[in-house]
């Protein structure tokens, strides 16, 4: 396995050398119609990263008044990284299209953490997941179809499939279906760890922009499209968020987020296709090593323990950015039909009646995301040229 | 920023990812849509749900106590004095969105060499549109309207111009393709006068229309100049 070399050893640009400017930050966007999807991914996906690692931060310092100086320091860091990457995506992307985006993002990184995860349980729950997000790509690509009159594939680009996965109305789950078990920490490999991080702030960020932008709509069934699918996305939170050990330390958290964020950094860096943006994610990656070694300092300090304990041994290799067509086809022949009964992956037919029941409350008045993609068959060019031949 | 249109790596199309839409193709051959029906059962739901909406907002009560007293005050005729006001509430915000777009687009081709005096075109449109904002402005006055507040109409008028403005204001996007934009505004404006001298005239405002016809004349004279400048440059870059 390839490993990161020096993530311990490495001490990075140092916080006070962080520096930005406004014109940096609001800077030039990337090319939705030159740039390879996968850039976007990354920077859709390195926002969620950062938005998070403000979360988690700001949670760390309602419950601990020393680190309140070095987390707010840490902070404006971070907030100027969220901001120069997140301004990277251009106006010219509709609401829509950037969620058609997010989805791939979704789709495509859990794909990857699916595969290169160790752990089984975990394993099982990105796939789980991913096949919702799956399907939320394809009512998304319906809507865009139907509202805009676009084709979701000018923003996919070829690499995801656009048909339907688990169906979206099936998501709606009973919260004591979402709650899943959690890796512990004393026995669990450091990539575990650093995957769940990474998929709950990806998750979080979508269901936030979901939050933010469905109200933007003016068609009652985009806007009720929205609703439904972000509540799948609170549920993904849930699910996910679940997947971390909740005994670990408040600096113990903060030090596997700050290992994601390099690890990720290092990941896109090596990946990324424009220059460009080549050189933000190799200037972030020496932030980010910046920030850990602070991380691992307090650590020292308060927890009288070496950071080797939870950063050490090898990390596999870097998340892959590409396609993960077969993997996703043979997940969704395999397991379109599980569902959760508490924390346990069942059958469909054993699917609880807790979750049915709250399910069919909701859909009672209809479901936005049947209507908007009934029939729906994705052809290039968007339906219309199908309908047209 | 560019000037014209450029060959290059864009993405987006099928025919950059032959083996890729291959797949993608076979995927949606062998999975088919799960829910019967097709984009009709939106037409339905969208039906149902105009029946049961809400109204954007109302015409705010036209006649304060002071424009009351005025003298010259025009009092309000028709069978719904409203329907003019909201119309007249709409022109005034698109006359001064329109002042924005010219100002944005005087932006754009500042540091252009057209040979055309391009700006100073912009700059004579922007200044008209600026007065025909001040006009709407004195005959709303003159009725008692209020003209600060923003009518249905007026509202409306800014969610059409959203897309304008983001072309605009968009520091890639090209003197053309700006144009364009400013052509969908100005076929409107031109439409739209029209339209308010008959709506004054109907609602017995017949000085009010009168007011009006010297701005329709000038709308008339954009239109030209926009699509010139348009047609001008576009067959110059054909050819």
């Amino acid at each position: 396995m390839e490993t990161i070399s020096g993530i311990l050893d490495n001490k990075g640009t140092p916080l006070e050398k962080q520096k930005f400017t406004w014109k940096e930050m609001a800077g030039k966007p990337i090319s939705k119609l030159d740039d390879d999807a996968f850039t976007r991914v990354r920077i859709i996906l390195m926002n969620g990263v950062e938005t998070d690692a403000l979360r988690l931060s700001h949670g760390i310092a309602r419950f601990n008044k020393e680190l309140r100086l070095p987390l707010a320091q840490i902070r404006r860091t971070e907030q100027h990284q969220a901001t120069m990457i997140n301004w990277l995506i251009g106006a010219d992307h509709s609401p829509l299209e950037t969620t058609v985006a997010y989805e791939q993002v979704a789709i495509e990184v859990t794909a990857a953490v699916a595969q290169n995860e160790p752990d089984h349980y975990q394993a099982q729950t990105y796939r789980f997941g991913l096949l919702e997000d799956f399907d939320h790509l394809y009512r998304y690509s319906a809507m865009l179809d139907r509202l805009e009159g676009k084709d979701a594939n000018n923003i996919l680009q070829g690499y995801t499939d656009i048909v339907p996965g688990r169906k979206t109305s099936e998501h709606h789950r009973h919260p004591e279906n979402d709650i899943r078990d959690n890796y512990e920490k004393e026995s669990a490999a450091l990539i575990t760890k650093i995957h769940a991080a990474l998929i709950t702030g990806a998750e979080y960020q979508t269901h936030d922009y979901y939050m933010n932008i469905g109200p933007l709509f003016a068609d009652p069934l985009a806007r009720q499209l929205y609703a439904e699918i972000a509540s799948v996305e609170e549920q993904h939170v849930t699910q996910y968020g679940s997947l971390s050990d909740p005994s670990e330390s408040h600096i113990e958290k903060w030090l596997v987020h700050e290992a994601m964020e390099v690890y990720m950094y290092a990941s896109c860096a090596e990946q990324e296709s424009n220059p460009r943006i080549k050189a933000m994610w190799e200037r972030f990656l020496d932030y980010e090593l910046g920030h850990l070694n602070v991380a691992c300092e307090w650590f020292k300090k308060i927890e009288r323990r070496d950071p080797a304990e939870i950063l050490g041994g090898p990390l596999p290799k870097m998340v892959e950015f590409k396609s993960q067509r077969d993997f996703v086809r043979q997940v969704l022949a395999a397991e379109v039909n599980l569902r959760t009964a508490g924390p346990v992956y069942v059958d469909k037919a054993k699917e609880p009646q807790s979750s049915l029941d709250y399910r069919n409350h909701l859909a009672s008045q209809g479901l936005a995301s049947d209507i908007v993609s009934a029939g729906y068959q994705w052809a290039p060019g968007g339906e219309l040229m199908r309908k047209a031949s | 920023m560019a000037t014209a249109a450029k060959v290059g790596t864009n993405f987006t199309g099928v025919q950059m990812s032959p083996k890729d839409t291959k797949r993608l193709l076979d995927a949606v051959n062998e999975i088919h849509p799960d829910v019967p029906g097709d984009e009709r059962g939106m037409l339905v739901e969208r039906a149902e749900r105009n029946e049961e909406a809400d109204r954007i907002g109302s015409v705010p009560v036209p006649g304060s106590a002071k424009g009351m007293l005025k003298t010259g005050f025009d009092m309000m005729k028709g069978k719904s004095p409203e329907v003019f006001i909201d119309k007249l509430g709409e022109r005034l915000a698109f006359e001064r969105n329109g002042v924005r777009l010219y100002e944005a687009m005087i932006a754009k081709a500042r540091n252009l060499d057209t040979g055309n005096d391009l700006v100073g075109v912009l700059q004579h449109i922007r200044d008209e549109e600026f007065e025909h904002m001040m006009l709407v402005h004195a005959a709303m006055e003159k009725l008692g309207a209020d003209p600060t507040a923003q009518t249905p109409c007026a509202d409306v008028a800014g969610v059409m111009a959203m897309g304008i403005m983001q072309v605009l204001t968009d520091p890639r996007t090209n003197v053309p393709q700006c144009l364009n934009a400013l052509l969908t505004a100005e076929l409107a404006d031109n439409a739209a006068w029209e339209l308010l001298i008959e709506l004054a005239q109907a609602a017995g405002h017949p000085n009010i229309a009168d007011s009006f016809v010297k701005a329709k004349t000038q709308e008339d004279d954009h239109l030209v100049k926009i699509k010139t400048l348009m047609r001008r440059d576009l067959i110059m870059q054909t050819k």
